[in-house]
């Protein structure tokens, strides 16, 4: 296992002003102290609610957003912070697909010219084979070459992700954030999707890190999967250890919540009181305490160490201590 | 009982090329008490079968045939002064989006109370009074004081909730769920669902649950109906959905979804090709195009629902495979 990419630290806080003149400063906390290494070859998921700083990690590995600290290392190099120019070889090699591609692709640009832009912009083919490869990048992704000559409205939305990951193809790259790609794809779609990106992962070696907030679909096409709670890892597993043993309390509360297609499903399953909090005023210790059907003292004032409490799966909770053993005994 | 009862309904948009057909003549009926859930995929129809019906249908989108018989009244005959009554007090909406729902500069509890003063007459102070109990029966913490809160100092979850109160303001006996939960977040999603289940059950309401979830309206409903182009596929209850599925869409669907429990594949199941515009429907089954179990007879004439032997509650638009019987 050769790690592709190694993020130590990884964080990224925003300064605002608060006030309808601007008058009090606050600090967003939207990421801290991310550390993985991303295995090449491997598809790393990251799941947790809105505002947990998934995406926000995405961003920052690919210095899309400068990271307020830490290192992303890529060949050698740390690219975390490095400017636009300096930033530009690694570019090609490391590449993302958003949610919307409706957004993302210039409405007056063909499909066609919107995938040459990034083979010209690189110079990755000489300008008479463009064309051929555009129309291989469109197969690639199951289109036919004739929507070379078609507009971003004419495609349906399925078709339009293809294209999306067809121009994040188009610089042969090695690693791609999938930032909830198949989110907005209806059911049929999102499997033809995910589907896709399997396929292209196993013809070109890529490495994924999937953003998603749907943890059935995380579950089938993960190696592994890593748990955030407000900017921060909760948990971190192999797929399927995550999804049989979840060690973490809210790993345990956010599986327990996704409706199962079964009418039969119990009911009266966990539910998690209150709502995530802001991430501008974040609680003291544990992030998860206030919500935590497990916290003691302790967890209000002191951070739990990132631990590894069964070989390759790690867990941040002072209580957890390995596969249904606690430190303390019963529920708070 | 039957409360609803849609007949033979059909809605087009007018296009500059000509009317385009986005529903085809959707029969589908609600009984006192039920829970019925609507499920399809985006374009289907499921939400414009349920806005024509208390006159709330986009511009340029109009019901052209059929009835919608609600309290001996066709709804689609309705003036739009008699549908105003008929909405809030005996329909009641919540949409996706509480946010764009919600007026950003009222006060929610005046939002709720503007409701109550306009549908039954309250006093100022009475719908306020009323607006608080609202908000205390959907959950949301020291209501007294929330009724007082701007729309932006809530979370979506929150606001959901006001929505659901308003929702409930006029004491529907129906209560229409547009994906109510699709914003909001997995844990925050199970709260809400929990609190309308329960709220059914308090005020003896019928509930129309509109998503393209088929793994949460598993857990909510009493009877399905599967949606696609336009058509009702397929119409059961809960447990035949997904114990027999028959129509070959329905159990494509359930064949693509994604679940926590049973083996991970890698590859998912997936459906070939994309569900037809509006108004470039195939004739015959629309789905035929789409279906491993097509036959040419699929593409001449549009199928019918038909109970599936042994179970008159259970009705499938597919002659191909309640002939075979599987």
């Amino acid at each position: 296992m050769t790690a592709l990419l190694e993020i130590r630290g990884l964080a990224k806080r925003y300064d605002i002003r608060l006030g309808a003149f601007g008058e009090k400063q606050a600090v967003v906390r939207a990421l801290d102290d991310f550390s993985v290494d991303v295995v090449e070859g491997e598809t790393l998921s990251l799941v947790g609610e809105s505002g947990c700083g998934k995406s926000t990690t995405g961003f920052a590995i690919l210095n899309l957003q400068r990271p307020s600290a830490g290192s992303v290392r890529y060949k050698g190099q740390d690219i975390a912070g490095l400017d636009e120019d300096a930033m530009r070889p690694f570019r090609r090699d490391l590449q993302i697909v958003f949610q919307d591609p409706y957004s993302t692709l210039n409405p007056r640009m063909t499909i066609g010219e919107a995938l040459a832009e990034p083979i010209r912009f690189h110079g990755l083919a000489p300008k008479g084979e463009v064309p051929a490869r555009v129309a291989r990048l469109l197969e690639d992704v199951g289109m036919t070459p004739r929507f070379a000559n078609r507009y971003p409205h004419e495609l349906s939305g399925g078709q339009r992700q293809r294209v999306a990951i067809a121009r994040a193809l188009a610089c042969q790259p090695r690693f791609i954030v999938c930032d909830e790609a198949i989110s907005a794809l209806d059911v049929s779609v999102q499997a033809q999707i995910l589907n896709l990106l399997l396929d292209l992962q196993e013809k070109y070696g890529l490495t994924y890190l999937f953003i998603a907030h749907d943890l059935a679909v995380v579950r089938h096409i993960s190696d592994r999967v890593g748990v955030m709670y407000l900017g921060r890892l909760a948990e971190l597993a192999p797929s399927q250890a995550l999804f049989a043993e979840p060690l973490h309390p809210y790993t345990r509360a956010l599986l327990s919540a996704v409706p199962e297609p079964n009418p039969r499903a119990p009911r009266n399953r966990q539910r998690l009181v209150g709502e995530v909090p802001s991430p501008l005023n974040p609680p003291t210790g544990c992030r998860f305490h206030p919500r935590c059907p497990l916290a003691r003292d302790i967890c209000k004032t002191t951070v739990p160490d990132w631990r590894e409490v069964v070989p390759s799966h790690h867990v941040a909770c002072h209580a957890v201590t390995g596969p249904g053993r606690t430190n303390w005994e019963g529920p708070a | 009982m039957t409360l609803l009862d849609i007949k033979g309904l059909t809605i087009d948009i007018a296009r500059d090329t000509g009317p385009a057909r986005v529903v085809d003549g959707i029969d589908l009926a609600v009984m006192e008490g039920e829970s019925l859930g609507i499920v399809g995929e985006s374009g289907c129809g499921k939400s414009l079968t349920m806005l024509s019906l208390v006159g709330l249908l986009p511009n340029r989108i109009r019901a052209t045939g059929g009835q919608a018989l609600f309290g001996g009244r066709d709804l689609l005959k309705l003036s739009a002064k008699e549908l105003r009554k008929v909405r809030g007090s005996e329909i009641g909406f919540i949409f996706q989006d509480p946010m764009t729902s919600l007026n950003p500069v009222i006060r929610i509890g005046d939002q709720i109370a503007e409701a109550l003063i306009y549908q039954k007459g309250l006093t100022r102070a009475q719908a306020k009074d009323r607006a608080v109990e609202l908000l205390a029966l959907v959950g949301i913490p020291a209501p007294e004081e929330r009724a007082n809160a701007w729309p932006h100092e809530l979370s979506g979850g929150m606001r959901q909730r006001v929505m659901i109160a308003m929702g409930l303001a006029g004491n529907p006996k129906l209560l229409i769920a547009d994906e109510p939960t699709t914003a909001l977040d997995v844990t925050i999603q199970a709260q809400i669902v929990d609190l309308v289940r329960e709220l059914k059950d308090r005020l003896k309401m019928s509930v129309v649950w509109i998503t393209h979830d088929l793994a949460l309206i598993a857990g909510l409903a009493d009877r399905i109906a599967v949606l696609y182009a336009g058509t009702v596929v397929e119409d059961a209850p809960v447990d035949a959905i997904f114990d027999r599925p028959t129509h070959p869409y329905t159990r494509a669907l359930l064949g693509s979804l994604p679940t926590l429990a049973g083996a991970a594949m890698e590859r998912l199941p997936s459906i070939a090709g994309t569900p037809p515009e509006p108004g470039r429907r195939p004739p015959g089954c629309p789905f035929a195009p789409r279906c491993a179990f097509a036959l040419p007879s699929c593409r001449e004439a549009v199928p019918k629902l038909q109970s599936v032997p042994g179970n008159a509650r259970h009705k499938v638009a597919c002659p191909v495979m309640l002939e075979a019987n599987v």
